[in-house]
């Protein structure tokens, strides 16, 4: 989230999609249900289905699933088209003014410097103009035809209401209302938070869905302000701390990047990383970039890591590609992988394509299952009969299951969507013999590093290098390891004067004391803070609000820097004054930086000098037009998903996202709408918690069973009967379920044909108390977001029909 | 947000109330007390209602209770009706607004409404086994059921429901045992949206006329409290966007009231009835004084021993 949880209740204006809110996070909802009940805030929801969320909102829109940006930039051309924008904040807040490469160019629906046969491009045109200043090229009247301002309007003029409700199959009342409520935001006075989640994120063009979010909220000017923001939600208690951590594939912790094999020496990998400003005065802050990378290392490596040997550098794994879920199991499919290691994950529930799932798990060697629960994956090799169909004589893969504790038995932080690092306490004793996560990893490490130092081995180094200096190494405390994350000083750290400012062994109060020169660690720099000198603040439990603003500063700890409102220096205009008296959030108050909050910005820093608000840009502003950083363009453009109902109405001859990477044999997999003409869609219930409730009772008897939601005229034209069992197959294999016949799903009319969609909830397996049901993903197609790697399963094809009950 | 309930101490606490602020007792006369205890009320605000269910979950665990695991029927309501152990139930309607052609959810918590003249009890033949307090809680008292289902007849909700096991009739407490020590309900401390709230009567209806106020504001001008007279009023009430049609709510009665039967049978009939009683026990007395007391003769006893096989 940019903004926070109890932030949404300062919303005039809650958009939700991409996301049902109400069903995946009905405690975080009470917000919206706050701002609504206080503020008369209007709730808007868009989706494919009438959701739990759309039950208690004020407008709801239709959309067939897979075509967010279509609809995200009806939104922005509808924004520019009728002159709807916070025009100071686009002119000083965004690159709205900066001249783009006379090379860059768009046509037929593929940007400069695409490649057919990799799928891919060469992104070299996708960048400014550069000045003999050194600095980019800017033209502040927003004129120049070369500048992102006229770029955008030029790229986004397809997107009529004519053509959204063509792709999208909204009717285009329903559309012009989302419009007319985004832009009554527009203008400092009121904001409107967008609320998203796996909705949009679970395409081919996932990134982009979101990316075209933030573009619509910079246009309004909604981005660092309060009641404004992109909001993730997050689907797990702590996923957002899973993801801080780097259990990313191609990260270290805090974001920063595990190094690739172009990238021999620290220095070629910082070179790449630490951005010079792109404008005079502006902050850059991934100059710092080296100071926490090295500080990381330190961590890592201890007294091993020293300047002589690049801070243990070269013991870092060095990526060729992106080692995602998608291509784990592909390369297990291969046989080229002989062991997986699952900790808290039930992948065959969780990936795509369940037969090709499940063939990879047979090639394994062995599995390893650290899981509280008996998963569906532990049991990949027992035969459920149709639900999984397999032959257990002709799989040798050894399975382990080393039982773990859930949350409620262990001490440790959380970190929620809001970023809020937050302390719990054990509630209950482990149960039977299990253990804790680091308890067991522990345990793994200390044994197989004790085999590499007997027998040596491939990779032998870095294991031997690792600090592991915990009190006891086969038990690493959630305090230790709290401790290491945040860092601490290692020798004296002076300051320009020969000041001490930081004693020898002192935790970091932030991550500006950092340094790139080893005498500092900390493994995850964001969380630097955390545990400072004053101690463990996640444990902080103070929940005044002296603003009123939902700002609770001292409970838990925000990262980075406790911040509530990340980009926050936007929410006061550019001489430093509140855009208006409604929205007054920080502001320069003569002397510095001042509000309930935490300042995103050097607090001592005066207006006078520019400094734009988004300090981690080299530009200083943030970005409608995003250089080279994403793969598939630096605009968003409507692609259909890799299994569509039609071809793409704006251009016909692609087929789904053109930088979207398909594994050899995967294009084969793909279904197309003569053979699967119906469109389905997957998502939670809210009765349960993925795959992991199911074997609860109480979750069971809330919700017992798998349904397909059919429409009414689906259940008409099919002979479907509500209540009566039906059979949904793709062209990768089938589930059977029972039929939910709804008015809440209704057929659309796209490209003048009428589509029809079904939704298929993802919580049911063949493990547990609810009754049994072939896993949803035994439908989705292997292909994931062109930047994410996050698979398809929000839309996809597939048939239906009537079918007497399965034989048990 | 309205005011939460503070959290109970690890002190135990004596109830707030109990027998002697019974202000009815089924199938006998009670003297009410001579205050009356603050009524209570919960307010259910259906237009906030996510139907997330975790009220019907809380409830289950609260009071200790186990459903069975079901089947899908084609809906979200699950299980499927109320049960001796589901005292509470999300039941969901799609209804296609004509006047504004929106399709709306509409999600009710159904269970007992905890009616200030209650119907359930009105219709009990079982001394003691249903109790309303002075509060408004209308309570059953396991020990003193017959498990006759007249209850189930006498509510105009068509709440209790019989179980099969012990034969005894279940529904709502609205968590006497919670709410006699200052709590609120169980299923008002799950709600994640404030949906469902818990005071005093008269704090629900003020509370209520401001979310009617919301709502109106946003095109529901039919909003309104759903608080029947035709049972003097309950303490479980309703916001409702369309207080004029509280059918639409998976058949919420538009006027309920108790049954004319029960009115009738515990009116005129009861009297008639007592009378019946008492006609038929003066006969038995006056049949005694003509006839005399059954005697057992020695030929009667002889007849047993034989058919005793002769071994007394």
């Amino acid at each position: 989230m940019t903004n926070s949880w109890t932030d949404i209740g300062n919303a005039d204006v809650v958009w939700i999609m991409g996301g049902n809110a109400a069903e995946a996070h009905p405690c975080g909802f009470k917000w919206v249900t706050e701002a609504k009940h206080n503020r008369g805030a209007k709730l808007m929801v868009v989706d494919p289905r009438f959701t739990r969320s759309a039950a208690v909102a004020d407008h709801y829109a239709p959309i067939r699933p897979g075509t967010d940006i279509a609809f995200l930039s009806g939104v922005v051309n509808y924004l520019l088209s009728n002159d709807k924008i916070h025009k100071e904040y686009v002119r000083h807040y965004t690159n709205a003014a900066y001249l783009v490469k006379e090379e860059y160019g768009f046509s037929d629906g593929l940007f400069s410097g695409y490649n057919e046969e990799k799928r891919n491009y060469d992104r070299s045109s996708w960048e400014y103009q550069m000045g003999a200043d050194g600095y980019a090229v800017r033209d502040m009247t927003l004129e120049d035809p070369r500048c992102v301002f006229q770029l955008m309007k030029k790229h986004f003029t397809p997107y009529t209401p004519e053509m959204v409700s063509r792709i999208s199959g909204t009717p285009q009342d329903k559309f012009l209302k989302v419009c007319e409520w985004v832009a009554s935001t527009a203008n400092g006075e009121r904001a409107m938070t967008i609320m998203y989640a796996l909705g949009w994120t679970q395409h081919s063009h996932g990134a982009q869905n979101i990316r075209t979010a933030a573009m619509i909220q910079l246009l309004c000017g909604n981005i660092g302000v309060p009641g404004g923001g992109v909001n993730a939600l997050r689907g797990h208690s702590n996923v957002q701390g899973i993801t801080d951590v780097g259990t990313l594939t191609a990260a270290i912790p805090g974001y920063l990047a595990l190094p690739i094999d172009s990238e021999p020496t620290l220095e070629s990998h910082l070179a790449k990383r630490t951005f010079k400003p792109l404008q005079a005065n502006q902050t850059s802050y991934w100059q710092n970039y080296r100071k926490f990378y090295v500080s990381f290392l330190k961590s890592y490596f201890g007294a091993k890591a020293t300047p002589e040997n690049q801070f243990g550098y070269d013991w870092l794994p060095k990526l060729d590609v992106a080692y995602d879920c998608l291509r784990m199991f592909e390369t297990m499919y291969q046989g080229k992988t002989n062991g997986l290691i699952c900790q808290g994950f039930n992948p065959l529930m969780a990936i795509a394509h369940k037969n090709k799932s499940v063939a990879g798990l047979s090639k394994l060697k062995f599995l390893v299952s650290i899981d509280p629960i008996e998963t569906d994956t532990a049991r990949f090799w027992e035969n459920h009969g149709e639900f999984n169909d397999v032959d257990p004589a002709k799989i040798q893969t050894e399975v382990f299951m080393l039982p773990v504790t859930t949350f409620a038995e262990e001490d440790g932080s959380l970190t929620n969507s809001s970023r809020c690092i937050m302390w719990k306490e054990r509630a209950a004793d482990p149960y039977f013999e299990s253990k804790t996560d680091s308890q067991i990893l522990a345990d793994l490490f200390v044994r197989i590093r004790k085999l590499y130092e007997k027998d040596g081995g491939k990779g032998v180094e870095p294991l031997l290098a690792i600090d592991w200096s915990y009190k006891d190494p086969l038990e690493p405390t959630p305090d230790e390891l709290l401790k290491e994350l945040n860092g601490k000083a290692l020798v004296d750290l002076k300051d320009a004067e020969g000041k001490v400012v930081r004693a020898a062994g002192q935790q970091l109060a932030s991550f500006g004391e950092m340094r790139d020169d080893g005498s500092t660690d900390g493994s995850m720099w964001i969380y630097t803070g955390v545990y400072g000198p004053g101690g463990n603040l996640s444990q902080r439990r103070d929940n005044s609000d002296p603003s009123g603003l939902g700002v609770y500063g001292n409970w838990g700890f925000s990262w980075p820097a406790n911040r509530r409102v990340q980009y926050n220096r936007a929410s006061a205009d550019p001489e430093g004054k509140p855009w208006s008296e409604r929205k007054k959030y920080m502001f320069w108050n003569g002397q510095r930086w001042s509000g309930p909050d935490v300042p995103d910005y050097v607090p001592t820093i005066p207006p006078e000098r520019a400094t734009g608000p988004f300090i981690m840009n080299p530009e200083g502003v943030s970005r409608l037009w995003v250089r080279g950083m994403m793969t598939d363009g630096p605009f968003p453009v409507h692609y259909e998903p890799f299994e569509s109902p039609v071809a793409n109405p704006l251009f016909p001859k692609i087929k789904g996202n053109p930088a979207a990477r398909v594994f050899k044999g995967d294009m084969e997999v793909f279904g197309d709408a003569k053979d699967f003409p119906i469109v389905a869609t997957t998502y939670r219930l809210v009765e349960h918690f993925h795959y992991w409730t199911k074997g609860v009772h109480m979750n069971a008897v809330m919700q017992p069973e798998f349904f397909v939601e059919i429409s009414e005229q689906l259940a008409k034209e099919k002979g479907i009967k509500h209540g009566g069992w039906v059979k949904v197959w793709s062209h990768r294999g089938s589930v059977k379920g029972k039929a939910v016949v709804t008015k809440r799903i209704k057929p659309v009319k796209v490209d003048g044909k009428t589509v029809h969609y079904i939704g298929c909830p993802l919580n049911f397996g063949f493990i547990g108390e609810a009754k049994k049901a072939s896993p949803i993903n035994s439908l989705t197609p292997p292909v994931g977001d062109a930047n994410a790697q996050t698979p398809e399963y929000k839309a996809f094809l597939v048939d239906i029909e009537p079918i007497s009950g399965p034989v048990a | 947000m309205f005011p939460p309930i503070p959290n109970p101490t690890a002190q135990s606490a004596t109830p707030k109330f109990g027998e002697k602020d019974l202000i009815r007792r089924s199938a006998s006369t009670v003297t009410p007390p001579q205050q009356r205890q603050t009524e209570v009320a919960k307010l259910i605000d259906v237009s906030k209602c996510i139907g997330c269910k975790a009220c019907q979950t809380a409830c289950l665990e609260w009071n200790e209770l186990s459903e069975a695991v079901g089947v899908n029927v084609g809906v979200y309501d699950n299980p499927h009706d109320l049960t001796p152990n589901t005292w509470t139930l999300m039941r969901y309607t799609e209804y296609e607004n004509p006047r504004s052609g929106n399709l709306e959810w509409l999600i009710r918590k159904d269970g007992c409404m905890h009616c200030e003249d209650p119907g359930c009890l009105k219709a009990c033949p079982a001394p003691g086994a249903i109790v309303q307090y002075s509060n408004g809680i209308v309570d059953f008292v396991h020990e003193n059921c017959i498990g006759c289902g007249y209850c189930v007849k006498g509510c105009p909700f068509n709440i209790p429901r019989i179980s099969q096991v012990d034969h005894k009739a279940y529904k709502c407490t609205l968590c006497s045992d919670r709410v006699a020590v200052g709590q609120g309900p169980a299923c008002q401390k799950a709600c994640p949206t404030q949906a469902i709230v818990f005071g005093s009567k008269d704090d629900m209806k003020q509370w209520a006329d401001k979310r009617i106020a919301d709502l109106k504001s946003r095109g529901f001008d039919k909003a309104g409290l759903y608080d029947p007279p035709g049972v003097g009023g309950t303490h479980v009430m309703y916001v409702l966007h369309h207080a004029d049609e509280p059918h639409l709510y998976a058949g919420l009665p538009d006027t309920p009231r108790i049954s004319p039967v029960v009115e009738a049978w515990k009116g005129v009939g009861k009297y008639a009835g007592m009378a019946v009683i008492a006609l038929t026990a003066a006969a038995g007395v006056v049949h005694h004084i003509l006839q005399g007391a059954n005697r057992v003769s020695e030929t009667d006893e002889e007849n047993a021993d034989r058919l005793a096989g002769g071994k007394s």
